[in-house]
């Protein structure tokens, strides 16, 4: 029985890694495009003038947390454009007509979400090699949080797909949840410049505890305790994969 | 062995429609059942609930003896089902839709592969394999689905209009398909409103109606209810008026040259014919105006519409 659900496994993880793949020019081209812009103009161009940050030139500050924000975009984007579209075009019955447990289906969109996430992070990180000096503090911990955080993502995207109703639903949560709370999770500055009011204010962004952790990876320093910030991605990805679980195990948005 | 075994099986959407109440149905190993009933009878919710699709509100459905609730894996594993509207990734290769579903089934990549092949080449679709599905014919689609259905080799095979939109000449190699899938030993549940389909392949059937069944017996029996059967007939010469016949009552001229008869069960065609001729009406051709099925069909469903009417 493991073995049949393992094929299963494999068998979505591999549909929706050739999804992607199949569409590489709109999948992973564009993201490591715009990330090659923010390093010229941010990094290059009005860096220069910034001078550090956090003891490191601001165009290596900010070269973890752009990696982090293509792994967090491009690993919700991806499961939440697939699952949606399966949705729409039904042949999300093609699993559901399958004795493949709800466990599985997710386990593979999640899978397809972070593969595509880690792709797109891998790609950004070779870019960034044009404008930067390669190193990293402790590879283990820069591979655990991308890893993690590509997870949690994942999850959030299945779950906005589930509920979305149009293809407007699944572009509302990127463009006014995700996006400003990236933003505003510490890529382009460290949280010790805002006033103790929005210091405090900024900890309840859990992008925050993701893109310090990784910096931490990469340079050693970070504005947040290492297993504070690995505690509250694991919490957010149990709590996140439990609704998951319990929205397929209803049917929620896939059956009548 | 039953096939398929549902008990009080019962679907109010949440709108308040209801659309099963409370329906029992049996079918045997290895038949081939028709499911009929006019659209929004449920036959589609009856489907859908069996293959996982659509959430029941009570009642039971077990396929070769597994419930689809406490061994879902089981009973899922033997069924294949072939979905009225088309359901596969457009964008995707044909084969590559087959095989991933054999996947799905916990079939591995190598004989998954095997029996794309198999299923591909006898349904005419191995020279597309390779082409997007979206790039095929609709006659195609329908054959896809088909062969998606079966890569895993089902026991109980659910076909919801698998001819629709086909032509006559493809729909005629699907029949000998499906026959010769049945003559295997794969039980074969087919929804269809092409009724000459279901009465030229399935021993058995039942009518849904409005949320009921309404009839479930053999073909034999069910067209034995036909006691009356009507016919057309051409004539050779021009008639101005219906003819009067002592012993049919239903006669409709259609034309100058074609006149319509409802025949009662216990008279033949002989009876109609020799009638005729004693007033001098010479019949050159003839033909059934309707199948017989489909007679039934209409009785049995207006029957009901009256009903809830009144």
């Amino acid at each position: 029985m493991l073995y049949r659900f393992w094929v299963a496994y494999l068998t979505i993880t591999r549909k929706e890694i050739m999804r992607f793949a199949r569409i590489w020019v709109q999948t992973i081209i564009p993201p490591v495009v715009m990330v090659a812009l923010y390093f010229i103009i941010f990094g290059n161009l009005i860096g220069q003038r910034i001078g550090e940050m956090d003891g490191m030139l601001y165009i290596d500050f900010i070269m973890p947390g752009l990696v982090m924000m293509s792994i967090i975009t491009n690993s919700y984007t991806n499961v939440v454009s697939s699952f949606y579209g399966a949705k729409y075009s039904r042949h999300i019955e093609e699993m559901q007509i399958a004795p493949v447990p709800d466990i599985v289906i997710l386990l593979g969109f999640m899978t397809g979400g972070v593969v595509r996430g880690i792709s797109v992070g891998i790609a950004v990180t070779l870019v960034s090699l044009l404008f930067t000096e390669f190193s990293i503090h402790n590879p283990l911990i820069v591979l655990l949080v991308a890893l993690l955080t590509s997870c949690l993502f994942a999850l959030a995207g299945l779950i906005n797909a589930i509920f979305a109703n149009s293809f407007d639903d699944i572009t509302i949560i990127p463009t006014f949840v995700l996006t400003p709370l990236t933003y505003l999770g510490g890529i382009f500055y460290s949280i010790k410049m805002l006033p103790e009011f929005w210091q405090q204010v900024s900890l309840g962004n859990p992008i925050l505890y993701m893109v310090n952790s990784f910096r931490y990876g990469f340079r050693g320093t970070s504005d947040i305790d290492l297993l504070t910030a690995i505690i509250v991605i694991l919490f957010f990805i149990a709590l996140l994969f439990s609704v998951s679980l319990t929205l397929l195990a209803r049917g929620t948005g896939i059956r009548q | 062995m039953l096939a398929l075994e549902i008990s009080n099986l019962h679907k109010t959407y949440a709108s308040g429609l209801q659309a099963l109440k409370g329906i029992d149905l049996q079918v045997e190993e290895g038949d081939f059942f028709a499911l009929l009933g006019p659209n929004g009878a449920g036959k589609s919710t009856c489907i859908g609930i069996i293959s996982g699709l659509v959430n029941r509100t009570r009642g039971n459905v077990r396929i070769f003896g597994h419930s689809i609730d406490d061994e879902f894996i089981l009973a899922k594993s033997l069924l294949g089902s072939v979905p009225q509207e088309f359901n596969f990734n457009t964008f995707e290769p044909v084969e590559e839709i087959v095989t991933n579903q054999a996947g799905f089934y916990g079939v591995p990549a190598r004989v998954a592969r095997k029996e794309t092949e198999h299923y591909l080449k006898q349904l005419g679709l191995w020279q597309h394999r390779r082409s997007q599905a979206r790039r095929l014919s609709g006659g195609m689609k329908r054959r896809l689905m088909i062969a998606r259905a079966l890569v895993h080799k089902p026991r109980l095979l659910i076909l919801d209009e698998p001819t629709a939109g086909v032509d006559i000449e493809l729909r005629r190699s699907m029949w000998d398909f499906m026959e010769q899938i049945n003559d295997q030993g794969t039980t074969i549940i087919l929804t269809t409103h092409y009724l000459e389909e279901a009465e030229r392949m399935c021993r058995n059937a039942a009518i849904i109606d409005q949320g009921d069944i309404i009839l479930n017996s053999s073909m034999k029996r069910l067209l034995k209810q036909l006691n009356t059967e009507t016919f057309v007939l051409y004539l050779r010469d021009h008639l101005e008026q219906a003819p009067q016949l002592e012993s049919f009552n239903k006669i409709i001229r259609l034309d100058h040259h074609s006149i319509e008869v409802e025949v009662p069960e216990r008279l033949s065609i002989n009876d109609l014919i020799h009638e005729l001729e004693t007033q001098n009406i010479v019949v050159e051709r003839m033909r059934n105006k309707a199948n017989r099925l489909e007679e039934v069909f209409v009785k049995l469903t207006t029957k009901t519409d009256d009903a809830s009417a009144a």
